[in-house]
């Protein structure tokens, strides 16, 4: 047996013997990103097919939890940063080659967007709603005018800021586990899905919920298939890969991953979004809430899973 | 101008002063280290094999911990090193997280830090990094791998050398003379 020991002299805090160096803050403000994603995706996308009548909530009611999703989003990122006065610094250059850059100028164009979205649909929440001066009336009319541009706009950077998240994570070559390109996707799929999921807990409307739910169970048949593809590739490649799939595959995070985010956030709401199809009656809130609770656990297991996993020399 | 170090596991006996040497010359916050030492005891008994190195920030030529910064801070200097400006330095992480060798740290005033190849407290005054002036079995080379007579061109020249995992893609400019 050849056996190899290594002793190192390096004891620096938050680096060992372990990484850990993001806690809390970015799993969170990434489920509250790609959240606020999938709702803005589908108030966007009803409104460019013209089905505002169709999918009331969706449209007008769930866009309103965005702009509160995006800030304590941001508030924990700023939390997050260890030389916090200097946070302006994010926003005085442009580096296209950094994520981070690119994701806080993507969060820069989402946020007014979720919130001039809220404005224009304020009536449907404060119908004696009024802007008091006539400036703020022209603003609205001009934005009401555009209001197909402003959806794409909007579909679009929902979008970016959906995939972002995952691809903050796979930019990082130092650890395997985050370092394949299948995150950004299967983050955007997740962020789609629990936006429906917070859609349908809000809707009043069967007809709503059904094509809602009808949609979050491709998103989770899509995750599912996503999940299994990631596994493959990491197994099919070099042994740090094989070592970062082996902490979900009898490492340390086996059970909280098949656990909570495979069995309890995917497989059991889909089982339920089924029957529910299928006309059983059972109470509509568990599904979406298991779909909510598996985002949130999935973005705390791949941050910390990811900051365990490391190359070997 | 490439400035590059070669430390020689042969002769490196793990002492750990070149650790000390840093943290005095560059003021390092107590508990932390720019360099450190790693030993590999490697094979079965009675055949065993040891390698000693001193390590630090590898001075890669394509750094990830650049790619990655949002601000800037992270940034190329003279002769390749990678260096931190402060007062652009947000405490993201995001370097800390890129780094395949683990070689920066948080400050704890808030940016980060790293070895620097003492580049503007020594090198520039003409002076070897404090960590290679110091060592007792002079163990470290340095110099501008573009100069075939500096140092370090020289021992990379007659000796059998390697870097640590060129397969990250990083292109790392501390060589390991074996």
């Amino acid at each position: 047996m050849r056996e190899e020991i290594i002793t190192s002299g390096r004891l620096n805090h938050l680096i060992d013997p372990q990484l850990n160096i993001w806690h809390w803050h970015i799993p969170l403000y990434l489920f509250l990103g790609g959240l606020a994603a999938g709702i803005l995706f589908f108030a966007a996308l009803f409104t460019i097919l013209g089905k505002e009548k169709e999918y009331p909530t969706a449209v007008k009611i769930a866009p309103f939890l965005t702009p509160f999703l995006l800030m304590v989003g941001l508030v924990a990122l700023f939390l997050d940063l260890n030389h916090k006065l200097y946070f302006w610094r994010l926003y005085t250059t442009i580096r296209l080659e950094s994520p981070m850059s690119w994701g806080a100028w993507t969060l820069m164009v989402v946020t007014p967007l979720s919130i001039i979205w809220c404005a224009l649909n304020i009536k449907s929440i404060f119908p004696n709603w009024d802007w008091k001066y006539k400036w703020v009336w022209d603003m609205e009319k001009f934005f009401r005018k555009n209001l197909i541009t402003i959806s794409w706009i909007m579909l679009l950077f929902s979008l970016i800021l959906g995939v972002y998240t995952g691809i903050l994570f796979s930019a990082f070559n130092a650890r395997p586990l985050w370092n394949t390109s299948i995150l950004g996707p299967l983050f955007l799929t997740s962020g789609l899905s629990t936006g429906a999921a917070a859609i349908i807990l809000m809707s009043k409307n069967s007809h709503e919920r059904h094509t809602l739910a009808r949609i979050d169970l491709m998103l989770i048949g899509i995750e599912l298939f996503l999940i299994v593809h990631m596994f493959m590739g990491f197994l099919a490649s070099t042994q740090v890969h094989i070592e970062a799939a082996t902490l979900f595959l009898g490492g340390t995070y086996t059970t909280p991953f098949w656990l909570f985010v495979v069995t309890l956030g995917l497989v059991t709401p889909a089982l339920l979004e089924v029957l529910e199809l299928k006309g059983f009656k059972m109470p509509v809130f568990i599904a979406p809430v298991l779909v909510i609770f598996g985002g949130l656990m999935f973005r705390f297991i791949i941050a910390y899973a990811g900051q365990a996993s490391r190359w070997l020399y | 101008m490439r400035y590059a170090m070669a430390v020689d596991t042969k002769k490196c006996v793990g002492c750990s002063d070149c650790v000390v040497a840093c943290q005095t010359e560059n003021n390092v916050p107590i508990g932390f280290c720019r360099d450190w030492i790693v030993e590999v005891t490697d094979g079965t008994y009675p055949q065993l094999e040891i390698e000693i190195r001193s390590e630090r920030c590898n001075q890669c030529a394509n750094s990830p911990c650049v790619r990655c910064c949002p601000t800037g801070a992270s940034h190329y200097s003279e002769g390749g090193v990678v260096l931190v400006t402060p007062h652009k330095c947000i405490g993201c992480g995001a370097c800390i997280a890129s780094c395949p060798y683990d070689a920066r740290f948080p400050h704890p005033d808030g940016y980060v830090d790293k070895c620097t190849f003492c580049l503007h407290n020594r090198v520039k005054k003409g002076l070897d990094p404090a960590c290679v002036s110091v060592c007792p079995t002079k163990c470290m080379y340095f110099g501008d791998l573009d100069d075939p007579n500096s140092p370090v061109s020289k021992v990379l020249k007659n000796r059998k050398h390697k870097t640590l995992i060129p397969e990250a893609g990083t292109n790392p400019h501390l060589y390991f003379l074996i």
